[in-house]
């Protein structure tokens, strides 16, 4: 018991909410001028590179679709850990992170599709098909809007952030069953180029800029992921306060 | 845990036109399908399997928020929690007596609709062995999501909105199942154990969260 209340406390050292918040005020501007600044270097290589020779000048989508993608799946993978947090180790942050990444995973989601859309128009001819990749980001993005309306729905934010936990954590288990079965279902979509055995399939050329905006959509991630963890515990913190304050008037009146 | 069982069903049969709600649920959104599509038999035995799975999904969603809210109301949800047998084994008996009252109804009409929908003795045969099998999969799930909103006021509209997208592997397998017992070069087993698997892993994955979400959500 006693060992165990240690690592419990030793643990919410280092991330109690105040010390957080240091972290936060100390790292955040970095955090922000690095992605500014990789952003600028992106951008500038994903508008200076050469075109496709069949697709043209519409390749340049690919440079914030393929990272808003990606994100969109890491941030899922974050809120599962933070899920993981808070049910296993009752951390007091975890809640907040999970309940921060809800609506920045939900952007990066719609992102994705709108730009996959635009992508789709002049390449497959149509706006939306009903393709398995699509498909599956589509239930992604609609998993994030229900998380968030039951966040949003309950009034007690340690209740809501158990419960959204564990939904988190059966989403989790459930994506990739989802996207199993939708790839048995039907498939347009070009499969994963980048990351797989045998080296990348796709030219240098349009590799670097990629790259660097996947990095720099990251980072952004990050910054904003830590930035709403701040709101939110200073929102917390206002409601307490406002209750304290009330609960003062209560007493002198 | 057989009383829980017999309590439940009888509770579902009675309150509220009962079992026959979520089947006359499902015979109206399946009728009203020829309305939108127009009456051409030929398309109507095509599409047929998938209007059934459609209609028996919406109607096994229909009464799932109510699966723990009236307990938790009359506060024999307290009691649940604090008896003897493991949390979990009572979810589980609850959302089978929960699918016995509403999942087994739609199976045993499935055949009737099959026949509006013009299709064939093999179609009909096999999409009621495919509800049959993926039903209990949409109540495992489901119980989760009840679980989760219990405590809200109107969870109803919330909880088909967060299980409906998990449950769209039950959906697809379910339905090529269905075809691929109609359409030759396709076998029909492959997706059809798939299916089942998928049952069987609801049937862990369901009611452990639930169990989980249930404590959470208990004052």
């Amino acid at each position: 018991m006693s060992e165990n209340s240690l690592t419990i406390r030793k643990f919410s050292d280092l991330a109690n909410p105040t010390r957080f918040l240091g972290l936060a005020a100390r790292v955040l501007p970095w955090l922000i001028g690095l992605t500014v600044v990789l952003f600028a270097i992106g951008l500038y290589l994903s508008f200076t590179t050469e075109g496709d020779y069949q697709q043209g000048e519409t390749v340049r989508i690919m440079y914030v679709h393929v990272p808003a993608a990606w994100l969109s799946m890491m941030c899922y993978t974050v809120m599962a850990v933070s899920a993981l947090g808070t049910l296993v180790w009752r951390h007091p942050l975890a809640d907040v992170s999970a309940r921060a990444a809800a609506p920045i995973g939900a952007g990066f989601t719609f992102l994705a599709l709108v730009t996959g859309s635009l992508w789709g128009k002049p390449m497959w001819g149509a706006w939306w098909v009903w393709d398995a990749r699509l498909t599956s980001v589509f239930v992604l993005f609609l998993m994030y809007l229900g998380l968030i309306a039951l966040n949003r729905a309950m009034d007690d934010p340690g209740k809501a952030a158990k419960v959204s936990a564990i939904l988190i954590l059966v989403g989790f288990v459930n994506i990739p069953i989802i996207k199993f079965s939708v790839e048995w279902w039907n498939t347009l979509h070009q499969p994963a180029s980048v990351l797989r055995l045998g080296g990348s399939a796709i030219d240098p050329e349009f590799l670097w800029p990629l790259l660097v905006m996947a990095v720099a959509f990251t980072l952004l991630f990050f910054a904003l992921h830590i930035a709403a963890m701040r709101n939110e515990i200073w929102r917390r913190r206002v409601t307490s306060m406002r209750r304290q304050a009330a609960r003062a008037a209560g007493r002198e009146a | 845990m057989t009383s829980l069982f017999l309590r439940d069903l009888k509770l579902a049969m009675r309150a509220g036109g009962g079992a026959l709600i979520g089947v006359l649920f499902f015979m109206t959104v399946v009728a009203v399908v020829p309305f939108a599509v127009g009456p051409d038999l030929n398309l109507l035995s095509r599409i047929g399997p998938a209007i059934l799975w459609i209609g028996a999904l919406l109607a096994s969603l229909l009464g799932l928020d109510r699966l723990f809210q009236a307990e938790r109301e009359d506060g024999s949800l307290d009691l649940m929690l604090m008896q003897q047998t493991p949390l979990v084994l009572t979810v589980l008996m609850k959302c089978l007596a929960h699918w016995t009252a509403t999942g087994l109804p739609l199976v045993i009409a499935a055949p009737l609709l099959g026949l509006f929908m013009n299709m064939n003795e093999v179609a009909i045969g096999a999409t009621m062995l495919t509800l049959l099998a993926g039903t209990p999969a949409i109540t495992l799930i489901g119980a989760a999501g009840a679980a989760v909103a219990v405590t809200l006021p109107r969870g109803g509209l919330l909880v088909s909105i967060l299980v409906l997208p998990l449950t769209i592997p039950v959906l697809i397998f379910g339905v090529s199942a269905a075809y691929a017992a109609v359409e030759d070069p396709t076998p029909f087993l492959p997706p059809f154990l798939i299916l089942i698997a998928i049952t069987l892993f609801f049937a862990v994955i369901g009611p452990l969260s639930a169990a989980l979400a249930l404590r959470a959500a208990s004052d």
